[in-house]
Protein backbone atom coordinates (compact mmCIF):
# COMPACT_ATOMS: atom_id res chain seq x y z
CA UNK A 1 0.00 0.00 0.00
CA UNK A 2 1.45 3.58 -1.11
CA UNK A 3 0.55 6.19 1.53
CA UNK A 4 0.93 9.75 1.57
CA UNK A 5 0.73 12.17 4.87
CA UNK A 6 0.43 15.52 5.38
CA UNK A 7 3.21 17.40 6.60
CA UNK A 8 1.98 20.05 9.78
CA UNK A 9 4.53 22.59 9.68
CA UNK A 10 4.65 26.42 11.05
CA UNK A 11 7.22 28.93 10.44
CA UNK A 12 9.67 27.13 8.33
CA UNK A 13 9.47 24.05 10.95
CA UNK A 14 8.23 20.58 10.82
CA UNK A 15 6.12 19.43 13.15
CA UNK A 16 6.26 16.47 15.76
CA UNK A 17 2.21 15.81 14.94
CA UNK A 18 3.81 14.64 11.07
CA UNK A 19 6.10 11.95 13.43
CA UNK A 20 3.26 9.75 14.80
CA UNK A 21 1.21 10.04 11.62
CA UNK A 22 4.14 8.64 9.50
CA UNK A 23 4.20 5.76 12.70
CA UNK A 24 0.61 5.14 11.78
CA UNK A 25 1.62 5.45 8.06
CA UNK A 26 4.50 2.84 7.92
CA UNK A 27 2.27 0.56 9.48
CA UNK A 28 -0.09 0.21 6.37
CA UNK A 29 2.77 0.43 3.98
CA UNK A 30 5.09 2.39 1.82
CA UNK A 31 5.51 6.15 3.35
CA UNK A 32 5.42 9.51 1.33
CA UNK A 33 4.86 13.03 2.57
CA UNK A 34 3.34 15.73 0.99
CA UNK A 35 4.66 19.33 2.11
CA UNK A 36 2.11 21.97 0.69
CA UNK A 37 2.75 25.73 1.49
CA UNK A 38 4.84 28.70 0.75
CA UNK A 39 8.71 29.02 0.96
CA UNK A 40 8.49 25.28 2.23
CA UNK A 41 11.89 24.06 0.37
CA UNK A 42 13.41 24.22 4.04
CA UNK A 43 10.52 21.79 5.73
CA UNK A 44 10.80 19.83 2.25
CA UNK A 45 14.68 19.07 3.66
CA UNK A 46 13.25 18.22 7.06
CA UNK A 47 10.57 16.00 5.95
CA UNK A 48 13.34 13.97 3.52
CA UNK A 49 15.25 13.06 6.42
CA UNK A 50 12.26 11.57 8.71
CA UNK A 51 13.50 7.38 9.02
CA UNK A 52 11.65 5.41 6.51
CA UNK A 53 9.90 8.14 3.93
CA UNK A 54 10.22 7.69 0.58
CA UNK A 55 9.24 10.05 -2.41
CA UNK A 56 8.58 14.17 -0.54
CA UNK A 57 6.28 15.76 -2.75
CA UNK A 58 5.88 19.36 -2.13
CA UNK A 59 3.92 22.37 -3.24
CA UNK A 60 5.32 25.41 -3.08
CA UNK A 61 2.45 27.98 -4.20
CA UNK A 62 1.22 31.30 -2.33
CA UNK A 63 -2.29 29.52 -2.63
CA UNK A 64 -1.64 27.02 -0.06
CA UNK A 65 0.65 29.03 2.25
CA UNK A 66 -2.37 29.62 5.09
CA UNK A 67 -3.50 25.67 4.76
CA UNK A 68 -6.88 26.82 3.47
CA UNK A 69 -9.27 23.35 3.04
CA UNK A 70 -10.59 24.44 0.18
CA UNK A 71 -7.35 25.31 -2.35
CA UNK A 72 -5.37 22.48 -0.08
CA UNK A 73 -8.03 19.50 -0.57
CA UNK A 74 -8.14 19.12 -3.80
CA UNK A 75 -4.09 18.71 -4.50
CA UNK A 76 -4.33 15.96 -1.93
CA UNK A 77 -7.27 14.83 -4.07
CA UNK A 78 -5.29 14.23 -6.96
CA UNK A 79 -2.25 13.13 -5.76
CA UNK A 80 -4.90 10.43 -4.48
CA UNK A 81 -5.02 9.06 -7.75
CA UNK A 82 -1.54 7.33 -6.95
CA UNK A 83 -1.70 6.51 -3.74
CA UNK A 84 -3.93 3.96 -1.66
CA UNK A 85 -4.66 5.84 1.83
CA UNK A 86 -3.97 9.81 2.94
CA UNK A 87 -3.45 9.93 6.34
CA UNK A 88 -2.91 13.70 8.00
CA UNK A 89 -2.60 14.14 12.25
CA UNK A 90 -5.57 14.65 14.18
CA UNK A 91 -4.71 18.34 14.62
CA UNK A 92 -6.72 21.09 13.73
CA UNK A 93 -4.87 21.60 10.51
CA UNK A 94 -5.56 18.71 9.66
CA UNK A 95 -9.42 18.15 11.08
CA UNK A 96 -9.82 20.65 8.47
CA UNK A 97 -8.65 19.24 5.41
CA UNK A 98 -9.09 15.74 5.48
CA UNK A 99 -12.46 15.34 5.31
CA UNK A 100 -12.71 17.72 2.93
CA UNK A 101 -10.46 15.44 0.63
CA UNK A 102 -12.55 11.92 1.74
CA UNK A 103 -16.02 13.62 0.31
CA UNK A 104 -14.00 14.55 -2.80
CA UNK A 105 -12.82 10.75 -2.94
CA UNK A 106 -15.98 9.55 -1.75
CA UNK A 107 -14.78 7.45 1.16
CA UNK A 108 -15.65 7.35 4.63
CA UNK A 109 -12.85 9.20 6.84
CA UNK A 110 -11.38 7.62 9.62
CA UNK A 111 -11.19 10.22 12.64
CA UNK A 112 -8.78 9.95 15.16
CA UNK A 113 -7.12 6.54 15.16
CA UNK A 114 -5.27 4.76 18.09
CA UNK A 115 -3.97 1.89 16.30
CA UNK A 116 -4.03 -0.27 12.96
CA UNK A 117 -5.16 -3.53 12.85
CA UNK A 118 -4.62 -4.55 9.56
CA UNK A 119 -5.00 -2.45 6.27
CA UNK A 120 -8.85 -2.04 6.30
CA UNK A 121 -9.13 -2.46 9.98
CA UNK A 122 -8.06 0.63 12.91
CA UNK A 123 -9.22 1.27 16.29
CA UNK A 124 -10.82 4.79 17.70
CA UNK A 125 -12.24 6.24 20.94
CA UNK A 126 -16.06 7.27 20.56
CA UNK A 127 -18.44 9.38 23.26
CA UNK A 128 -15.65 10.69 24.55
CA UNK A 129 -12.84 8.41 25.00
CA UNK A 130 -15.33 6.41 26.60
CA UNK A 131 -15.15 3.19 24.24
CA UNK A 132 -12.95 2.19 22.03
CA UNK A 133 -14.31 1.35 18.52
CA UNK A 134 -12.77 -1.09 16.12
CA UNK A 135 -14.13 -0.39 12.59
CA UNK A 136 -12.74 -2.30 8.96
CA UNK A 137 -13.54 0.10 6.38
CA UNK A 138 -14.57 -1.29 2.61
CA UNK A 139 -13.74 1.99 0.94
CA UNK A 140 -10.84 1.42 -1.64
CA UNK A 141 -9.11 4.80 -0.66
CA UNK A 142 -8.68 5.34 2.90
CA UNK A 143 -8.08 8.80 4.68
CA UNK A 144 -7.18 8.51 8.17
CA UNK A 145 -6.65 11.47 10.68
CA UNK A 146 -4.21 10.00 13.34
CA UNK A 147 -4.62 10.40 17.20
CA UNK A 148 -0.47 11.16 17.07
CA UNK A 149 -0.42 10.75 21.19
CA UNK A 150 -1.14 6.89 20.53
CA UNK A 151 1.74 6.37 18.25
CA UNK A 152 5.35 6.18 18.68
CA UNK A 153 7.46 9.26 17.07
CA UNK A 154 9.10 8.45 13.98
CA UNK A 155 12.92 9.16 13.92
CA UNK A 156 13.66 12.74 13.06
CA UNK A 157 16.68 12.15 10.94
CA UNK A 158 18.28 8.70 9.17
CA UNK A 159 15.87 8.92 5.77
CA UNK A 160 16.42 9.66 2.43
CA UNK A 161 13.20 10.78 0.78
CA UNK A 162 13.01 12.10 -3.08
CA UNK A 163 11.35 15.18 -2.98
CA UNK A 164 9.69 16.25 -6.03
CA UNK A 165 7.48 19.19 -6.69
CA UNK A 166 4.48 18.78 -7.63
CA UNK A 167 1.35 21.38 -8.80
CA UNK A 168 -1.83 21.37 -7.86
CA UNK A 169 -4.92 23.65 -9.23
CA UNK A 170 -3.74 26.26 -6.81
CA UNK A 171 -5.98 29.22 -5.77
CA UNK A 172 -9.84 27.96 -5.88
CA UNK A 173 -11.13 31.35 -5.41
CA UNK A 174 -13.45 30.29 -2.29
CA UNK A 175 -12.18 31.67 0.41
CA UNK A 176 -8.36 33.53 1.32
CA UNK A 177 -6.40 33.74 4.79
CA UNK A 178 -7.50 37.30 6.78
CA UNK A 179 -5.09 37.12 10.05
CA UNK A 180 -4.35 35.08 13.38
CA UNK A 181 -3.63 35.44 16.53
CA UNK A 182 -0.92 32.69 17.10
CA UNK A 183 0.43 32.96 20.70
CA UNK A 184 3.88 32.53 20.97
CA UNK A 185 5.39 31.16 24.32
CA UNK A 186 9.21 30.19 25.72
CA UNK A 187 7.29 27.30 27.25
CA UNK A 188 6.90 23.48 25.44
CA UNK A 189 4.16 22.87 23.82
CA UNK A 190 1.02 21.80 24.92
CA UNK A 191 0.82 18.14 22.75
CA UNK A 192 4.16 17.57 22.52
CA UNK A 193 5.34 18.77 26.50
CA UNK A 194 6.32 15.75 28.92
CA UNK A 195 5.24 17.58 31.50
CA UNK A 196 1.61 19.66 31.78
CA UNK A 197 0.23 21.87 34.71
CA UNK A 198 -3.66 22.18 33.86
CA UNK A 199 -5.72 25.28 35.88
CA UNK A 200 -9.36 25.23 36.12
CA UNK A 201 -11.93 26.69 37.30
CA UNK A 202 -11.18 26.88 40.83
CA UNK A 203 -8.96 29.44 39.92
CA UNK A 204 -11.39 31.76 39.60
CA UNK A 205 -9.57 34.37 37.27
CA UNK A 206 -6.73 35.21 35.08
CA UNK A 207 -4.34 36.78 37.42
CA UNK A 208 -5.12 33.77 39.46
CA UNK A 209 -4.21 31.30 37.00
CA UNK A 210 -0.75 33.71 35.95
CA UNK A 211 -0.13 33.75 39.72
CA UNK A 212 -0.35 29.99 40.51
CA UNK A 213 -0.12 27.83 37.70
CA UNK A 214 2.51 29.31 35.63
CA UNK A 215 5.35 29.81 38.10
CA UNK A 216 4.75 26.09 38.78
CA UNK A 217 4.74 25.36 35.32
CA UNK A 218 7.96 27.02 35.15
CA UNK A 219 9.48 25.29 37.90
CA UNK A 220 8.85 22.34 36.27
CA UNK A 221 9.46 23.06 32.59
CA UNK A 222 6.37 21.86 31.96
CA UNK A 223 3.34 23.31 29.19
CA UNK A 224 0.67 25.03 30.89
CA UNK A 225 -3.00 23.74 29.73
CA UNK A 226 -6.92 24.58 31.02
CA UNK A 227 -10.79 22.84 31.20
CA UNK A 228 -13.04 24.29 29.39
CA UNK A 229 -14.48 26.27 32.13
CA UNK A 230 -11.13 27.94 32.64
CA UNK A 231 -10.80 29.31 28.93
CA UNK A 232 -14.78 29.93 29.17
CA UNK A 233 -14.04 32.09 31.66
CA UNK A 234 -11.26 34.07 30.00
CA UNK A 235 -8.86 33.18 31.98
CA UNK A 236 -6.70 31.84 29.33
CA UNK A 237 -7.11 31.60 25.59
CA UNK A 238 -8.74 28.71 23.18
CA UNK A 239 -5.17 26.97 23.03
CA UNK A 240 -5.05 25.34 26.31
CA UNK A 241 -8.34 23.54 26.40
CA UNK A 242 -7.67 19.89 27.06
CA UNK A 243 -10.23 17.38 26.58
CA UNK A 244 -12.96 15.63 24.30
CA UNK A 245 -13.08 18.95 21.94
CA UNK A 246 -9.95 20.19 23.11
CA UNK A 247 -6.33 19.17 22.48
CA UNK A 248 -5.64 14.82 23.30
CA UNK A 249 -2.00 15.35 25.51
CA UNK A 250 -0.60 12.63 26.64
CA UNK A 251 2.61 13.43 29.01
CA UNK A 252 4.44 11.49 31.09
CA UNK A 253 3.32 13.99 34.26
CA UNK A 254 -0.22 15.55 34.70
CA UNK A 255 -0.94 17.91 37.22
CA UNK A 256 -4.45 19.10 37.01
CA UNK A 257 -5.08 21.92 39.59
CA UNK A 258 -8.94 22.85 40.56
CA UNK A 259 -10.12 20.93 38.29
CA UNK A 260 -13.42 18.42 39.14
CA UNK A 261 -12.89 16.21 36.11
CA UNK A 262 -15.65 16.05 33.84
CA UNK A 263 -15.75 13.79 30.94
CA UNK A 264 -14.71 15.33 28.29
CA UNK A 265 -11.88 16.38 30.17
CA UNK A 266 -10.47 13.70 30.80
CA UNK A 267 -11.40 12.65 27.25
CA UNK A 268 -7.92 14.71 26.96
CA UNK A 269 -5.63 13.74 29.56
CA UNK A 270 -6.55 10.06 30.74
CA UNK A 271 -4.04 8.41 28.74
CA UNK A 272 -1.16 10.61 30.87
CA UNK A 273 1.66 8.37 32.15
CA UNK A 274 0.61 9.88 35.73
CA UNK A 275 -2.01 11.94 37.35
CA UNK A 276 -1.58 14.08 39.90
CA UNK A 277 -4.71 15.93 41.25
CA UNK A 278 -5.33 19.06 43.39
CA UNK A 279 -8.14 19.47 44.50
CA UNK A 280 -9.94 20.61 47.63
CA UNK A 281 -12.85 18.25 47.26
CA UNK A 282 -11.98 14.92 48.21
CA UNK A 283 -14.97 13.27 46.15
CA UNK A 284 -14.10 15.17 42.83
CA UNK A 285 -13.76 12.66 40.09
CA UNK A 286 -10.72 13.65 38.83
CA UNK A 287 -9.31 11.79 42.16
CA UNK A 288 -10.52 8.14 40.37
CA UNK A 289 -8.05 8.57 37.68
CA UNK A 290 -5.34 10.10 39.41
CA UNK A 291 -2.31 8.40 40.73
CA UNK A 292 -1.54 10.95 42.64
CA UNK A 293 -3.97 13.20 45.01
CA UNK A 294 -3.88 15.59 47.28
CA UNK A 295 -7.20 16.89 49.00
CA UNK A 296 -6.30 20.85 49.87
CA UNK A 297 -6.98 24.52 49.02
CA UNK A 298 -4.97 25.19 45.55
CA UNK A 299 -4.06 28.78 46.98
CA UNK A 300 -2.11 27.23 50.08
CA UNK A 301 -0.77 23.93 48.26
CA UNK A 302 0.06 25.46 45.16
CA UNK A 303 2.75 28.34 46.15
CA UNK A 304 3.73 25.96 48.64
CA UNK A 305 5.13 22.92 46.30
CA UNK A 306 6.39 25.69 43.67
CA UNK A 307 8.72 26.49 46.56
CA UNK A 308 9.55 23.40 47.80
CA UNK A 309 10.58 21.72 44.50
CA UNK B 1 -31.02 34.98 3.03
CA UNK B 2 -32.10 31.68 4.34
CA UNK B 3 -30.17 29.59 6.76
CA UNK B 4 -29.62 26.20 7.02
CA UNK B 5 -28.83 24.09 10.22
CA UNK B 6 -28.10 20.79 11.10
CA UNK B 7 -29.04 19.01 14.49
CA UNK B 8 -28.29 15.62 15.64
CA UNK B 9 -29.84 13.42 18.76
CA UNK B 10 -26.89 12.35 20.56
CA UNK B 11 -26.67 11.33 23.95
CA UNK B 12 -27.03 13.83 26.87
CA UNK B 13 -22.99 15.21 27.44
CA UNK B 14 -24.16 15.01 31.09
CA UNK B 15 -24.42 10.82 30.91
CA UNK B 16 -22.16 8.36 31.30
CA UNK B 17 -22.02 6.25 28.49
CA UNK B 18 -21.98 2.55 29.26
CA UNK B 19 -20.45 -0.20 26.83
CA UNK B 20 -22.77 -3.23 25.76
CA UNK B 21 -21.54 -6.26 26.85
CA UNK B 22 -22.03 -8.00 23.47
CA UNK B 23 -19.87 -5.09 22.79
CA UNK B 24 -21.90 -4.34 19.81
CA UNK B 25 -22.17 -0.51 20.72
CA UNK B 26 -23.36 1.36 23.76
CA UNK B 27 -25.88 1.25 25.66
CA UNK B 28 -28.70 3.67 24.77
CA UNK B 29 -31.78 2.07 26.45
CA UNK B 30 -33.23 4.32 28.81
CA UNK B 31 -30.72 7.05 28.51
CA UNK B 32 -31.19 10.63 28.05
CA UNK B 33 -30.81 12.27 24.71
CA UNK B 34 -30.67 15.68 23.58
CA UNK B 35 -29.24 18.22 21.12
CA UNK B 36 -25.83 17.68 19.91
CA UNK B 37 -24.35 20.74 22.51
CA UNK B 38 -22.03 22.12 19.25
CA UNK B 39 -25.37 22.17 17.42
CA UNK B 40 -27.26 24.25 19.96
CA UNK B 41 -24.37 26.73 19.63
CA UNK B 42 -25.41 26.24 15.57
CA UNK B 43 -28.83 26.87 16.05
CA UNK B 44 -28.00 30.27 18.96
CA UNK B 45 -25.63 31.61 15.44
CA UNK B 46 -28.14 31.42 13.63
CA UNK B 47 -31.24 32.86 15.39
CA UNK B 48 -29.11 36.44 16.72
CA UNK B 49 -28.01 36.26 12.76
CA UNK B 50 -31.89 36.49 12.32
CA UNK B 51 -32.37 38.91 15.00
CA UNK B 52 -29.55 41.27 13.83
CA UNK B 53 -31.58 41.06 10.26
CA UNK B 54 -28.75 39.30 8.67
CA UNK B 55 -30.66 36.24 7.64
CA UNK B 56 -34.65 35.79 6.83
CA UNK B 57 -35.55 32.10 7.83
CA UNK B 58 -34.03 29.62 9.75
CA UNK B 59 -34.60 26.24 8.70
CA UNK B 60 -33.37 23.21 10.71
CA UNK B 61 -32.80 19.70 9.15
CA UNK B 62 -31.82 16.49 11.27
CA UNK B 63 -31.29 12.86 10.17
CA UNK B 64 -32.39 10.03 12.18
CA UNK B 65 -35.11 8.22 13.92
CA UNK B 66 -38.53 9.81 14.29
CA UNK B 67 -37.55 10.77 17.94
CA UNK B 68 -35.49 13.16 16.19
CA UNK B 69 -38.34 15.10 16.31
CA UNK B 70 -38.18 16.08 19.46
CA UNK B 71 -34.81 17.91 18.98
CA UNK B 72 -36.42 19.81 15.71
CA UNK B 73 -38.72 20.96 17.78
CA UNK B 74 -36.45 22.64 20.24
CA UNK B 75 -34.55 24.20 17.79
CA UNK B 76 -38.23 25.88 16.37
CA UNK B 77 -38.63 26.57 20.12
CA UNK B 78 -35.42 28.45 20.02
CA UNK B 79 -36.33 30.31 17.14
CA UNK B 80 -35.66 28.31 13.89
CA UNK B 81 -38.54 28.58 11.33
CA UNK B 82 -39.68 25.09 10.17
CA UNK B 83 -37.68 21.60 10.17
CA UNK B 84 -37.13 19.09 8.08
CA UNK B 85 -36.68 15.60 9.65
CA UNK B 86 -35.09 12.91 7.08
CA UNK B 87 -36.01 10.01 9.03
CA UNK B 88 -34.57 6.65 9.33
CA UNK B 89 -33.75 4.21 11.59
CA UNK B 90 -30.59 3.29 10.27
CA UNK B 91 -27.29 4.39 11.77
CA UNK B 92 -25.91 6.97 9.08
CA UNK B 93 -22.53 7.61 8.62
CA UNK B 94 -21.27 11.35 8.08
CA UNK B 95 -20.70 10.71 4.11
CA UNK B 96 -24.35 9.72 3.95
CA UNK B 97 -25.49 12.31 6.17
CA UNK B 98 -23.26 14.98 4.15
CA UNK B 99 -24.85 13.82 0.38
CA UNK B 100 -28.06 14.43 2.39
CA UNK B 101 -27.43 17.53 3.27
CA UNK B 102 -25.86 18.52 0.37
CA UNK B 103 -29.08 17.48 -1.83
CA UNK B 104 -31.15 19.77 0.73
CA UNK B 105 -28.55 22.88 0.29
CA UNK B 106 -29.73 22.13 -3.58
CA UNK B 107 -32.96 22.60 -3.05
CA UNK B 108 -33.48 25.24 0.06
CA UNK B 109 -30.36 27.82 -1.35
CA UNK B 110 -29.58 29.01 2.28
CA UNK B 111 -26.58 31.35 2.18
CA UNK B 112 -25.06 30.03 5.32
CA UNK B 113 -24.65 26.46 6.40
CA UNK B 114 -24.12 26.09 10.08
CA UNK B 115 -23.56 22.43 11.64
CA UNK B 116 -21.31 21.65 14.37
CA UNK B 117 -17.82 21.03 14.87
CA UNK B 118 -18.20 17.38 16.49
CA UNK B 119 -20.91 14.79 17.42
CA UNK B 120 -20.29 14.23 21.00
CA UNK B 121 -21.37 10.33 20.46
CA UNK B 122 -19.28 9.33 17.02
CA UNK B 123 -16.51 12.41 17.62
CA UNK B 124 -16.00 12.22 13.95
CA UNK B 125 -15.37 16.14 13.54
CA UNK B 126 -15.93 15.87 9.46
CA UNK B 127 -19.31 16.16 8.52
CA UNK B 128 -19.29 19.90 7.46
CA UNK B 129 -16.04 19.48 5.63
CA UNK B 130 -17.76 16.53 3.13
CA UNK B 131 -21.17 19.11 2.96
CA UNK B 132 -18.69 22.29 1.88
CA UNK B 133 -16.74 19.80 -0.28
CA UNK B 134 -19.53 18.58 -1.71
CA UNK B 135 -21.26 21.47 -2.31
CA UNK B 136 -18.01 22.97 -3.79
CA UNK B 137 -18.44 25.73 -0.96
CA UNK B 138 -15.47 27.53 1.38
CA UNK B 139 -15.53 26.11 4.99
CA UNK B 140 -15.07 28.00 8.07
CA UNK B 141 -14.56 25.07 10.62
CA UNK B 142 -14.53 25.99 14.10
CA UNK B 143 -15.92 28.84 14.44
CA UNK B 144 -15.26 31.01 17.44
CA UNK B 145 -17.34 34.26 15.58
CA UNK B 146 -18.95 34.71 12.29
CA UNK B 147 -18.82 38.28 11.01
CA UNK B 148 -20.82 39.17 7.68
CA UNK B 149 -19.22 41.53 4.82
CA UNK B 150 -22.48 42.44 3.51
CA UNK B 151 -23.96 39.90 1.26
CA UNK B 152 -20.97 38.34 -0.49
CA UNK B 153 -18.69 37.36 2.20
CA UNK B 154 -18.37 35.89 5.42
CA UNK B 155 -15.23 36.40 7.74
CA UNK B 156 -15.04 33.37 10.20
CA UNK B 157 -13.17 33.53 13.27
CA UNK B 158 -11.57 29.76 13.89
CA UNK B 159 -10.16 28.09 17.39
CA UNK B 160 -6.99 26.50 15.85
CA UNK B 161 -4.05 24.67 17.65
CA UNK B 162 -2.22 27.68 17.84
CA UNK B 163 -4.74 30.26 18.86
CA UNK B 164 -6.97 31.94 16.65
CA UNK B 165 -6.99 32.37 12.49
CA UNK B 166 -9.43 34.66 10.34
CA UNK B 167 -10.42 33.97 6.48
CA UNK B 168 -12.60 35.20 4.76
CA UNK B 169 -14.91 33.24 2.65
CA UNK B 170 -17.29 33.09 -0.26
CA UNK B 171 -20.91 33.04 0.37
CA UNK B 172 -22.69 30.56 0.17
CA UNK B 173 -20.38 28.66 3.13
CA UNK B 174 -20.41 25.69 5.22
CA UNK B 175 -19.75 26.62 9.06
CA UNK B 176 -19.23 24.47 12.01
CA UNK B 177 -19.16 25.45 15.58
CA UNK B 178 -16.90 25.75 18.03
CA UNK B 179 -17.74 26.34 22.27
CA UNK B 180 -17.16 29.99 22.43
CA UNK B 181 -18.83 31.03 19.27
CA UNK B 182 -21.87 31.93 22.02
CA UNK B 183 -24.16 30.66 24.70
CA UNK B 184 -27.26 29.25 23.24
CA UNK B 185 -30.61 30.47 25.02
CA UNK B 186 -33.22 27.86 26.67
CA UNK B 187 -36.54 27.68 24.84
CA UNK B 188 -39.47 29.73 26.65
CA UNK B 189 -42.48 27.72 27.60
CA UNK B 190 -44.49 29.97 25.27
CA UNK B 191 -42.12 29.58 22.66
CA UNK B 192 -42.09 25.51 23.00
CA UNK B 193 -45.95 25.58 23.06
CA UNK B 194 -45.63 27.97 19.97
CA UNK B 195 -43.30 25.71 18.34
CA UNK B 196 -45.60 22.60 18.25
CA UNK B 197 -47.69 24.20 15.58
CA UNK B 198 -44.62 25.47 13.35
CA UNK B 199 -43.89 23.41 10.17
CA UNK B 200 -42.16 19.82 10.45
CA UNK B 201 -41.16 18.40 7.05
CA UNK B 202 -41.29 14.57 6.84
CA UNK B 203 -38.85 12.95 4.17
CA UNK B 204 -36.62 9.65 4.32
CA UNK B 205 -32.98 9.14 2.79
CA UNK B 206 -34.26 7.58 -0.43
CA UNK B 207 -36.95 11.25 -1.37
CA UNK B 208 -32.77 12.18 -1.74
CA UNK B 209 -31.28 9.40 -3.78
CA UNK B 210 -29.10 9.37 -1.20
CA UNK B 211 -27.71 5.21 -0.44
CA UNK B 212 -27.32 4.95 3.12
CA UNK B 213 -25.39 1.68 3.57
CA UNK B 214 -22.37 2.15 6.04
CA UNK B 215 -18.38 2.13 4.88
CA UNK B 216 -17.30 1.58 8.15
CA UNK B 217 -18.17 -1.70 9.76
CA UNK B 218 -17.67 -1.27 13.41
CA UNK B 219 -16.83 -4.76 14.70
CA UNK B 220 -16.77 -4.40 18.30
CA UNK B 221 -17.22 -1.99 20.98
CA UNK B 222 -14.77 -2.63 24.04
CA UNK B 223 -14.11 -0.14 27.17
CA UNK B 224 -10.95 1.76 27.46
CA UNK B 225 -8.19 0.40 29.82
CA UNK B 226 -9.32 1.42 32.98
CA UNK B 227 -7.74 3.72 35.77
CA UNK B 228 -7.41 2.80 38.84
CA UNK B 229 -7.91 5.60 41.44
CA UNK B 230 -4.02 5.75 43.03
CA UNK B 231 -3.07 7.28 46.37
CA UNK B 232 -3.95 10.24 48.33
CA UNK B 233 -1.27 11.81 50.35
CA UNK B 234 -1.64 14.00 53.21
CA UNK B 235 0.85 16.68 52.67
CA UNK B 236 2.75 18.97 49.82
CA UNK B 237 5.85 17.29 51.08
CA UNK B 238 4.73 13.80 50.72
CA UNK B 239 3.12 14.70 47.30
CA UNK B 240 6.66 15.60 45.99
CA UNK B 241 8.47 12.20 47.30
CA UNK B 242 5.63 10.57 45.34
CA UNK B 243 6.35 12.49 42.09
CA UNK B 244 9.62 11.98 42.62
CA UNK B 245 9.65 8.57 42.62
CA UNK B 246 7.93 8.30 38.73
CA UNK B 247 11.32 9.22 38.18
CA UNK B 248 9.87 12.44 35.50
CA UNK B 249 11.30 15.17 37.93
CA UNK B 250 15.10 15.12 39.56
C1 LIG C 1 -19.87 19.70 24.15
C2 LIG C 1 -18.98 19.87 25.33
C3 LIG C 1 -17.62 19.78 25.14
C4 LIG C 1 -16.75 19.96 26.22
N1 LIG C 1 -15.42 19.87 26.00
C5 LIG C 1 -14.57 20.02 27.03
C6 LIG C 1 -13.15 19.91 26.86
O1 LIG C 1 -12.66 19.66 25.74
N2 LIG C 1 -12.35 20.10 27.93
C7 LIG C 1 -12.87 20.36 29.19
O2 LIG C 1 -12.07 20.55 30.12
N3 LIG C 1 -14.18 20.47 29.37
C8 LIG C 1 -15.04 20.30 28.33
N4 LIG C 1 -16.39 20.45 28.56
C9 LIG C 1 -16.84 20.97 29.86
C10 LIG C 1 -16.93 19.94 30.98
O3 LIG C 1 -18.18 19.29 30.92
C11 LIG C 1 -16.80 20.65 32.34
O4 LIG C 1 -17.81 21.62 32.45
C12 LIG C 1 -15.45 21.35 32.55
O5 LIG C 1 -14.39 20.46 32.26
C13 LIG C 1 -15.34 21.83 34.00
O6 LIG C 1 -14.15 22.55 34.21
P1 LIG C 1 -13.49 22.64 35.66
O7 LIG C 1 -13.17 21.27 36.12
O8 LIG C 1 -12.40 23.62 35.57
O9 LIG C 1 -14.64 23.31 36.51
P2 LIG C 1 -15.57 22.70 37.67
O10 LIG C 1 -16.24 21.48 37.21
O11 LIG C 1 -16.38 23.83 38.17
O12 LIG C 1 -14.54 22.23 38.78
C14 LIG C 1 -13.80 23.09 39.58
C15 LIG C 1 -13.12 22.23 40.62
O13 LIG C 1 -12.26 23.03 41.42
C16 LIG C 1 -12.35 22.60 42.75
N5 LIG C 1 -11.97 23.75 43.59
C17 LIG C 1 -12.67 24.88 43.83
N6 LIG C 1 -11.96 25.73 44.60
C18 LIG C 1 -10.79 25.11 44.88
C19 LIG C 1 -9.64 25.49 45.61
N7 LIG C 1 -9.55 26.66 46.24
N8 LIG C 1 -8.62 24.61 45.69
C20 LIG C 1 -8.68 23.40 45.06
N9 LIG C 1 -9.74 23.02 44.34
C21 LIG C 1 -10.79 23.86 44.25
C22 LIG C 1 -13.77 22.16 42.94
O14 LIG C 1 -13.85 21.21 44.01
C23 LIG C 1 -14.07 21.54 41.58
O15 LIG C 1 -13.80 20.14 41.58
C24 LIG C 1 -17.27 20.24 27.51
C25 LIG C 1 -18.65 20.31 27.70
C26 LIG C 1 -19.50 20.12 26.63
C27 LIG C 1 -20.96 20.19 26.85
N1 LIG D 1 -27.59 12.67 11.65
C1 LIG D 1 -27.35 13.97 11.61
N2 LIG D 1 -28.36 14.86 11.46
C2 LIG D 1 -28.15 16.18 11.43
N3 LIG D 1 -26.92 16.73 11.54
C3 LIG D 1 -25.88 15.91 11.70
C4 LIG D 1 -26.03 14.50 11.73
N4 LIG D 1 -24.80 13.96 11.88
C5 LIG D 1 -23.92 14.98 11.95
N5 LIG D 1 -24.57 16.16 11.83
C6 LIG D 1 -23.99 17.52 11.87
O1 LIG D 1 -22.59 17.42 11.68
C7 LIG D 1 -21.89 17.89 12.83
C8 LIG D 1 -20.60 17.14 13.00
O2 LIG D 1 -20.83 15.77 13.20
P1 LIG D 1 -19.70 14.66 13.08
O3 LIG D 1 -19.01 14.89 11.79
O4 LIG D 1 -20.46 13.35 13.11
O5 LIG D 1 -18.80 14.81 14.28
C9 LIG D 1 -22.89 17.79 13.96
O6 LIG D 1 -22.58 18.71 14.99
C10 LIG D 1 -24.20 18.15 13.24
O7 LIG D 1 -24.31 19.55 13.06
Amino acid sequence: MKTLVLVEHEEGQLKDATLGTVTAASKLGEVHLLVAGEGVGGVADQAAKIAGVGKVHVADDAAYGHGLAENVAPLVAKLMEEHDAFLAPATTTGKNIAPRVAALLDVMQISDILSVEDQDTFTRPIYAGNAIATVKSSDAKKVITVRTTAFEKAARDGGSGEIEAVSGSGDQGLSSFVGAEIAHSERPELTSAKIIVSGGRALGSGEAFHQYIEPLADKLGAAVGASRAAVDAGYVPNDYQVGQTGKVVAPELYVAIGISGAIQHLAGMKDSKTIVAINKDEDAPIFQVADIGLVGDLFKVVPELTEKL
Amino acid sequence: MKLLVAVKRVIDYNVKPRVKADQTGIDLANVKMSMNPFDEIAVEEAIRLKEKGVASEIVAVSIGPAKAQEMLRTALAMGADRAILVQTEDEVEPLAVAKILAKIAGEEQPGLFILGKQAIDDDSNQTGQMLAALLGWPQGTFASKVEFDGTESVSVTREVDGGLETVKLNLPAVVTTDLRLNEPRYASLPNIMKAKSKPLAQKTPADYGVETASRLTVLKVVEPPKRTAGIKVGSVDELIDKIRETGVIG
